[in-house]
């Protein structure tokens, strides 16, 4: 598995294959409320994509979609050409992931931790201490990577959990806010991994609701509000498209634009 | 894909055993509940041999009057002392709690025995004294016996056979084996190890469900190529090994404290010998799968550790309730019973260990009928475990 693994990543890298992860009119409702309502975007390989938008805009739920941890009512999702619904394994397969708070198991290790998700993803006995030691140093996590998770600080749990996410390789990863709640130098280091990242031609997929932070680190940005795609584009585009010079002042102007639709 | 499911159950087993709450819990359960039981059949030895062996102390107004009753008494092993100082005083000793019984002995005892009409003794006791009963008994047995020495006699002086006055001959029988008797007190034991059996996995059931999502690591757990039937299936069998540790802790220290006491001295021989824990241990096991699936049904339902742990004692209850309920209306093992969980094991324990030849044919519903149960409940957790409202 873990060879097929690699070997579609080589492929997508081979051909070029510049949409990775594709959604399509995708609809999600809880009840009465309707979160997601006809969102559409590309995220391109070896880019970082950001999903920006207010909170409650179902930016959680869509990236919820791609890690085909909910179905979408309507539309579709796909990942490397893989449904999200009709080949959900082949997906997870093919991302990693970063949810909502780091959600490490407080009484391993962060080596333990990593090393739970690659035993998970069916990596071999004989490859999981190589590939952990080999995100521990490019995460430099080395100070803390034996001690247990319980006494982290939020930036070190973020750190190993975007370490855990990497594991099996993936070719696309799904960060949802992983910056909330950290401190200036904790947000840059985990500024330039990503950037890292990106530059190993992964299609990166990147939640905040912070413009600013958007527009520093990504190269196409899709403002979502009301579970609606605003606007979608390179910041230049937006700030053209919007007629706004300044960031914030663009950013409310694409949310009014929902408002009008 | 079999790995991810033995990946999963290794590392609920890894975690869990790091955490000194459920490792606590499991421990204290399976060593407690047997001290529990080595008291109670403590208590009872107290009781039965100070009944029968030790003499009885009866106060006795006006012993002077009745010299033959009371050597009679003596020598029933009943210990004649100074009584108080009059009717009065004895209610109110009895009353108080003082003493046990006053035996009065009116003045014209002598001559109401001489012109042979029915002499009045008069006993003091107070029956709702629950703890004096068994002496307050033995003092009326011996007065019994002293009415019936002296009828006997006077019927004999006037040539009168005294068996005349016995047309019936009851013979009371107690058919009850010493070892039937002793399956009473121990067959709570059974209660105790299902208890044991439930409370060694709840923890780990409760953190690996639960915990799981109030920590935040359901959500990239389940976005990991690895099917939800595997994760479910590792923790429910992490949740079997920590019952089935717990079960056999908890058979081994009631081994050990069954050697404890001499429960000869209960005229109860019950057999608990290492053949029986080795069996009980195997009658129980089908039950591990019923009790750790359907711990984790509960579990899974909850939002939180707290959530989860106000339903423990109802999740508790309800294996258990069945025992109970047949325990009130009949004791005796039937067919029907066998196909119900934990009721099956309990019926089938307390026949072995009061040494009654147990049914092979109930050994195989009850152990076929709990592993059923056990399938269907893995299999509801499993459907629950697809849901999206999983995440919460």
């Amino acid at each position: 598995m873990h060879g097929a693994q690699f070997r579609d990543a080589f492929l997508c890298r081979l051909l070029g294959a510049d949409s990775v992860i594709r959604v399509e009119g995708i609809h999600k409702s809880f009840g009465e409320v309707h979160a997601v309502r006809g969102v559409s975007f590309d995220a391109p390989n070896g880019k970082i994509t950001g999903l920006l938008g207010p909170n409650g805009a179902g930016k959680s739920t869509t990236m919820r979609i791609l890690c085909t941890l909910l179905k979408p009512d309507l539309g579709t999702a796909t990942i490397d050409g893989a449904d999200v619904v009709t080949d959900s394994l082949a997906v997870r397969r093919r991302i990693g992931s970063l949810p909502h708070g780091s959600g490490l198991y407080p009484r391993l290790t962060a080596r333990e931790n990593i090393a739970y998700y690659a035993r998970l993803c069916g990596l071999g006995q004989d490859v999981i201490e190589d590939r952990i030691d080999e995100i521990v140093q490019a995460l430099e996590i080395g100070d803390f990577a034996n001690r247990r998770a319980k006494e982290f600080s939020h930036g070190q749990r973020t750190k190993v959990a975007l370490g855990r996410a990497l594991v099996h390789d993936p070719q696309n990863l799904v960060l949802d806010e992983p910056t909330t709640g950290l401190d200036v130098m904790a947000t840059r280091g985990l500024r330039d991994l990503i950037e890292k990242l990106k530059a190993d031609g992964r299609c990166i997929l990147f939640s905040s609701h912070v413009m600013q932070e958007v527009a520093a680190l990504c190269d196409d940005i899709c403002i979502i509000a009301n579970g609606m795609v605003a606007i979608h584009g390179s910041v230049d585009e937006i700030r053209q498209r919007t007629g706004r010079e300044d960031l914030e002042d663009a950013f409310v102007a694409a949310l009014g634009m929902v408002e009008t639709k | 894909m079999m790995r991810a499911f033995l990946v999963v159950f290794v590392k609920e087993i890894v975690d869990n055993l790091r955490d000194r709450r459920s490792l606590t819990v499991a421990l204290l359960t399976a060593l407690t509940m047997p001290l529990l039981i080595l008291f109670l059949i403590s208590f009872q030895i107290e009781r039965f041999s100070d009944s029968d062996e030790q003499s009885v102390t009866l106060p006795v107004i006006g012993a002077g009057h009745a010299p033959n009753l009371m050597r009679y008494l003596e020598s029933r092993n009943i210990e004649i002392v100074e009584g108080p100082a009059d009717a009065t005083a004895a209610t109110e000793a009895v009353e108080a709690g003082d003493r046990d019984a006053v035996l009065l002995i009116p003045d014209d005892f002598g001559e109401q025995l001489a012109d042979m009409i029915p002499a009045t003794v008069a006993l003091y006791s107070d029956q709702t004294n629950t703890a004096g009963n068994s002496e307050v008994g033995r003092v009326l047995d011996a007065l019994y016996g002293y009415n019936q020495t002296l009828a006997a006699i006077r019927l004999s002086a006037r040539g009168v056979n005294p068996t005349m006055l016995r047309p019936l001959n009851i013979d009371n029988i107690d058919v009850s084996t010493p070892s039937g008797r002793a399956a009473i007190l121990l067959g709570m034991m059974s209660y105790i190890f299902l208890f044991a059996l439930l409370l060694g996995g709840m923890y780990l059931t409760i953190d690996a469900t639960a915990g799981e999502r109030e920590r935040g690591s359901l959500e990239p757990l389940l976005s990991l190529p690895v099917t939800r039937t595997h994760l479910m299936f590792g923790k429910i069998a992490a949740t079997c090994v920590f019952m089935s540790f717990s079960l056999s802790l908890c058979l081994m220290s009631v081994f050990v404290s069954l050697k404890l006491v001499p429960l000869e001295q209960l005229g109860m021989t019950p057999n608990f010998s290492l053949d029986v824990v080795l069996a009980a241990f195997l009658l129980l096991v089908p039950f591990i799968l019923a009790g750790a699936a359907w711990m984790t049904l509960f579990a899974s339902f909850t939002k939180s550790y707290k959530e989860a742990q106000t339903w423990l004692g109802f999740v508790l209850l309800v294996p258990t309730l069945p025992i109970l309920i047949v325990s009130i209306l009949t004791p005796q093992p039937r067919f029907e019973f066998m196909f119900v969980p934990a009721l099956s094991q309990h019926l089938i324990l307390v026949d072995m260990i009061s040494n009654e030849p147990v049914n092979g044919l109930h050994v195989a519903v009850s152990a076929l009928s709990t592993l059923a149960v056990g399938a269907i409940l893995t299999w509801v957790c499993v459907r629950l475990y697809q849901r999206e409202s999983l995440l919460g």
